[in-house]
């Protein structure tokens, strides 16, 4: 079923991104064809809307891959309640960083996404939660707000259609947290970004000011305005069978070329992006890691085969890491997560422990805080490989960091205990070798220098 | 269990099935079923937080097919449960028919291990000056569901050691194990919201907002609900142990509300009083103030000897010099709702025995809407329910002194009551053969002929009628000073000297078989049967008296309330 395609690209949300002579102003969005299809679709019932994204196989771009016409499904339409839109641009997970040329370079096309599925899900107002860091983004997000309102293309009556909807800027205080969907719920209703607890406080029913909302990333909801454009059923044809449409993967880390890439779903494997697209290993050097789709997501090692039966073709296949096509279903196979596509690379000449500790650093200081497991592991985890990584090391370590990591997953409000617990439990069996080996050479008075690079 | 079997459906923990009240929260319904759901951030009385993590169990459903919403069965015919394939957390389920959970699993009791382990890395563990520990719930739970060593070796975090939050509450932020109960008391039960945390992660801190306190009344409540010892009384901070501490069932006679407590007492000394839960009457709730009551037993104003004209004599003196001049009369009794059930049936015994009138004072201020209502005393409503008076008192006794101006009133028996503040001036009283009973000195005890020191409702026992009519019993907390007896006794002697007619000193239990039969709406009662929680009495025969107190916690008064006096008490 794999069959090995000519590498390229396929462009549909990135279209116009690092475009020769694009700008992110309405003009330019206009003359390439802006808003032609939210006119379009205002022409539809909202329900047919849905049923084409439905259709679509669409699934959500912020990490968690469910379903999008699934999740509006779910949105209470009864309760008599407004409803809202909330677009997460909250984009923080380390090694992600595909958002953020959205908002920057095509933000005409988020707001025509967003512009249509609220209308789509009878939505009365809607959000976007930007990341505090990306100050510009948001004054490029209000900017083009206020150019499309400028055209009617929301506000009051949009376009005559008698449907009126605002969207709102609103940015973040600089928490990861915040993207969590539900913390950021809280967030915006201006409160600490405590995710909340699920049940009973699933978005779909009691979200924002307890009202039905509904939560999309911002890819999620450019690509949208491709389903709506192309029909759902058109657009399912992109991809393979359970994940249809493209997907942008943004490599960082040890290649020649790191950048993002937006590649069909199965179209290519890791292989292909990581030698074609980003030109390779650096020179001399050899891949050693992978981070396939947001530092949460589960490290996957040069070596290591994966024995999969795969459920599209019912064909085994054996693969290294970089044969695994880049589908979500071919990823999720070898036990990780296609995520964000953000993938990191390390080669041989990273220090494995001190890579896992970078990122128990970061999940350390980025819980909440708000439940035990979560909050005492992290930390637990952050000073421990911390401590390890300052040469005092002991070899019972080794096993704790992951005992701690057990501990957490699975255990707690938000999916932060994962992202906490996934990074340990995936790292410690497949490198626990190379830390032991670490932790005696540093007992012996030994440097440290897994490759011989030198140090820099 | 509940009788009404209707409103019962049936779960299964561990295998066992129970019937447990529709929608009962999870941890309760496992604990109506004998089973132990350890838990830190629940509390029934607040909203569910989820975040300890403690009270994680697996949790399963009966197994319905999606398409067609028809049961599965299993081979037996008997429907089969779901299981989730993660741990979920008890408190945020509500019983519903054929929940299944198991609190023994393994996996459960790995999450606990694993919590507890958690709860501990960061903790201080200065159990040894802890006012917590051993009613501490990180103890407890330790000792039953921990792993008995730690694998912890990194630094802990260092976290401000005695923060003050408000005049009667230090927190020690190292102690926390930030489980927002304190934060959610404040907001929803005080709605005062001054609590908050600050930074994030195992970093987060328990602080108050810029510029507030933790001042409400009501503010000893979070220290109560801590599950460990971050939150501490400044009153009671490092004063005892808690393990030597006895506590006894008592009511906070602050006001009319009657809320339920513990008295806590080490060789007949209070150390603290906390509140008792009665969901009827304060749930688990209780002001500030009527935790500070027990400082009356040894307040400098505490009356401890009997005086005849000033001069000390010995009990028995005193009483029978009371006697004396109640008999020779003409007589008035002056008493209030601070007297317990038994001590107004007892005067009402008196003014049978040597008739005179029987005038109650007011003592109703500005009530809080809650649990401090209008009516200072607790016990007014007894004063109905034994006959004493029939409609509602007056703050001013006119019509004593009118009667003492006359003539027509010799010999006043004051249970308690400073008559000077009721309008009757110290000429007039300096005339009066005043019989004083009472627990403290004020301007009118200086001018008894007879003072008989008395009680607090600390040191004996008895009941009140708070204003919902509800008949409550307090219990004896600790000894009376010496040579004192309780007010029922000193009565009952008075009584027999009186009447000639000796009866040894009743017991409650005596007392109460001789209540029950006189009184009508106390009848087929004992002591006994009051029990922990009280009994409501029918109070409709007085629907139609404007009662002072407003809308309060679980009270809403029958009538427009009167106005109050705003007197103070
Ligand atoms: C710790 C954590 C951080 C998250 N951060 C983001 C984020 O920055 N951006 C985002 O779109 N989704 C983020 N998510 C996922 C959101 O909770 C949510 O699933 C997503 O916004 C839904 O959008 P989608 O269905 O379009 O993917 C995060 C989830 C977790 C658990
Ligand atoms: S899992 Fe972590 S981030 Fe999520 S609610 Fe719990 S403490 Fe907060
Ligand atoms: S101070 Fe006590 S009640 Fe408040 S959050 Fe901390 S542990 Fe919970
Ligand atoms: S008691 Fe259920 S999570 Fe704390």
């Amino acid at each position: 079923m794999i069959q090995k395609l000519p590498v390229q690209e396929r462009r549909i949300v990135y279209k116009h991104v690092d475009e020769e002579g694009y700008t992110n102003d309405i003009e330019c969005y206009l003359k390439n064809g802006g808003y032609e299809v939210m006119k379009k679709a205002y022409q539809a019932q909202p329900e047919d809307l849905r049923q084409e994204v439905l259709n679509s196989g669409l699934k959500g771009r912020g990490g968690a891959g469910f379903p999008t016409g699934m999740k509006w499904k779910f949105v209470d339409h009864k309760s008599g309640k407004p409803i809202y839109l909330i677009c997460n641009a909250d984009e923080s997970e380390p090694g992600t960083f595909k958002d953020r040329q959205l908002i920057y370079q095509d933000p005409h096309q988020l707001i025509e996404g967003m512009m249509i599925s609220a209308f789509a899900n009878n939505c009365a107002q809607a959000f976007i939660y930007i990341r505090g860091e990306f100050i510009n983004g948001a004054r490029i997000l209000e900017n083009a707000i206020e150019e499309a309102r400028a055209k009617n293309f929301l506000g009051d009556d949009v376009l005559g259609s008698g449907y009126s909807c605002e969207i709102t800027v609103c940015r973040g205080a600089g928490a990861y947290i915040c993207g969590e969907e539900t913390g950021l719920i809280e967030s915006l209703e201006g409160k600490r970004g405590y995710p909340r607890v699920k049940p009973p406080y699933f978005p779909a029913v009691l979200g924002l000011y307890q009202c039905p909302t509904i939560v999309n990333n911002v890819e999620t909801l450019c690509q949208v305005k491709h389903v709506i454009d192309m029909g759902g059923d058109e657009f399912a044809k992109i991809g393979v069978k359970g994940d249809s449409g493209t997907h942008i993967w943004g490599v960082s880390g040890h290649v020649q070329r790191p950048g993002y890439y937006e590649i069909e779903a199965g179209a290519c494997t890791f292989g292909d992006l990581l030698h074609d697209f980003c030109g390779g290993p650096l020179p001399g050097r050899q891949f050693k890691a992978l981070i396939p789709g947001g530092s949460s997501t589960k490290v996957l090692k040069w070596g290591e085969k994966f024995k999969v039966k795969h459920p599209n073709d019912g064909q085994e296949y054996e693969w290294g890491v970089e044969d695994i096509p880049l589908d979500a279903i071919s990823i999720g196979l070898c036990g990780t997560f296609l995520g964000t596509g953000g993938s990191i690379v390390m080669d041989d000449s990273t220090d494995m422990l001190e890579a896992l500790a970078n990122l128990n650093a970061f999940y350390g200081h980025e819980s909440c805080g708000q439940c035990t497991p979560c909050r005492e592991g992290s930390l637990w985890l952050e000073k421990l490989s911390g401590r390890m990584t300052s040469g005092k090391a002991r070899p019972e370590d080794v096993p704790l960091l992951k005992d701690i990591a057990d501990q957490v997953a699975g255990r707690t409000i938000c999916a932060h205990g994962e992202a906490v617990a996934w990074p340990v439990q995936s790292a410690v069996p497949k490198f626990q070798d190379e830390y032991l080996d670490k932790i005696s050479k540093q007992a012996s008075g030994q440097r440290y220098n897994p490759a011989g690079y030198p140090l820099i | 269990m509940p009788e009404d079997a209707s409103k019962l459906v049936n779960i299964n923990i561990d295998g066992q099935d129970y019937k447990v009240p529709a929608g009962m929260n999870m941890v309760d319904a496992a604990s109506y079923c004998g089973v132990e759901i350890p838990h830190y951030c629940y509390h029934p009385k607040l909203t569910v937080a989820g975040n300890c993590r403690m009270c994680l169990v697996e949790m399963g459903t009966p197994m319905r097919d999606r398409s067609t919403g028809e049961p599965v069965l299993d081979e037996n015919g008997v429907q089969k449960i779901g299981w989730m394939p993660k741990p979920a957390i008890a408190c945020a389920s509500n019983a519903t028919p054929g929940l299944h959970i198991r609190t023994n699993s393994d996996l459960t009791k790995a999450c606990r291990t694993g919590v507890m382990e958690f709860l501990l890395v960061n903790h201080p563990l200065d159990c040894p000056i802890c006012d917590q520990a051993g009613e501490c719930r990180l103890q407890e739970f330790a000792t039953d569901y921990g792993r008995g060593y730690s694998r912890f070796v990194e630094e802990k975090n260092v976290k401000p050691k005695r923060t003050v939050l408000g005049p009667r509450v230090i927190l020690d932020d190292e102690r926390c194990i930030l489980c927002s109960r304190c934060v959610r008391f404040t907001e929803e039960i005080d709605e005062n919201p001054v609590l908050g945390f600050t930074q994030r992660g195992s970093h987060s801190t328990l602080t108050c907002y810029p510029g507030q306190e933790l001042d409400s009344n009501y503010s000893l409540n979070t220290v109560d609900i801590c599950p460990v010892g971050a939150l501490t009384s400044t009153d009671f901070r490092f004063k005892m142990r808690v393990w030597f501490l006895k506590p006894v069932n008592s009511i906070c006679t602050e006001s009319s509300a009657g809320v339920n407590t513990e008295v806590w007492s080490r060789e007949g000394k209070i150390y603290r009083i906390t509140p008792r839960r009665n969901d009827a009457v304060n749930d688990t709730w209780m002001a500030d103030s009527g935790r500070a009551l027990y400082k009356q037993v040894e307040a400098e104003s505490r009356m401890k000897l009997p005086r005849i004209s000033g001069n000390q004599v010995s009990l028995a003196e005193a009483i029978e010099r009371a006697a004396e001049l109640i008999k020779s009369g003409p007589t008035a009794y002056v008493a209030s709702g601070k007297l317990s059930v038994e001590e107004q049936f007892l005067l009402g015994k008196l003014a049978k025995v040597k008739p005179g009138s029987v005038y109650f004072v007011d003592h109703s201020r500005e009530g809080d809407s809650r649990l401090i209502s209008e009516d200072a005393t607790p016990n007014l409503r007894g004063g109905l329910v034994t006959g004493l008076i029939s409609e509602l008192p007056g703050e001013r006794l006119d019509a004593l002194a009118d009667a003492l101006k006359a003539g027509e009133v010799k010999t006043v028996v004051s249970f308690g009551e400073n008559l000077i503040n009721a309008g009757i001036g110290p000429e007039l009283l300096k005339k009066t053969d005043l019989v004083y009973l009472g627990t403290h000195r004020n301007d009118t005890t200086d001018l008894a002929r007879v003072l008989i020191p008395t009680l607090t409702v600390f040191e004996k026992a008895g009941s009140f009628i708070n204003r919902q009519f509800r008949l409550q019993r307090f219990l004896q907390a600790v000894p009376g000073l010496a040579g004192l007896l309780p007010d029922v006794v000193v009565l009952t002697r008075i009584l027999g000297d009186i009447s000639g007619d000796k009866t040894p000193d009743p017991s409650m239990t005596e007392l109460w078989a001789e209540i029950a039969q006189a009184i009508p709406a106390l009848k087929d009662l004992s002591f006994a049967k009051i029990g922990d929680s009280g009994v409501e009495l029918d109070g409709s025969a007085y629907d139609n008296l404007p009662f002072h107190e407003k809308p309060g916690w679980h009270y809403e008064p029958k009538l427009e309330p009167a106005t109050t006096s705003g007197s103070s008490f």
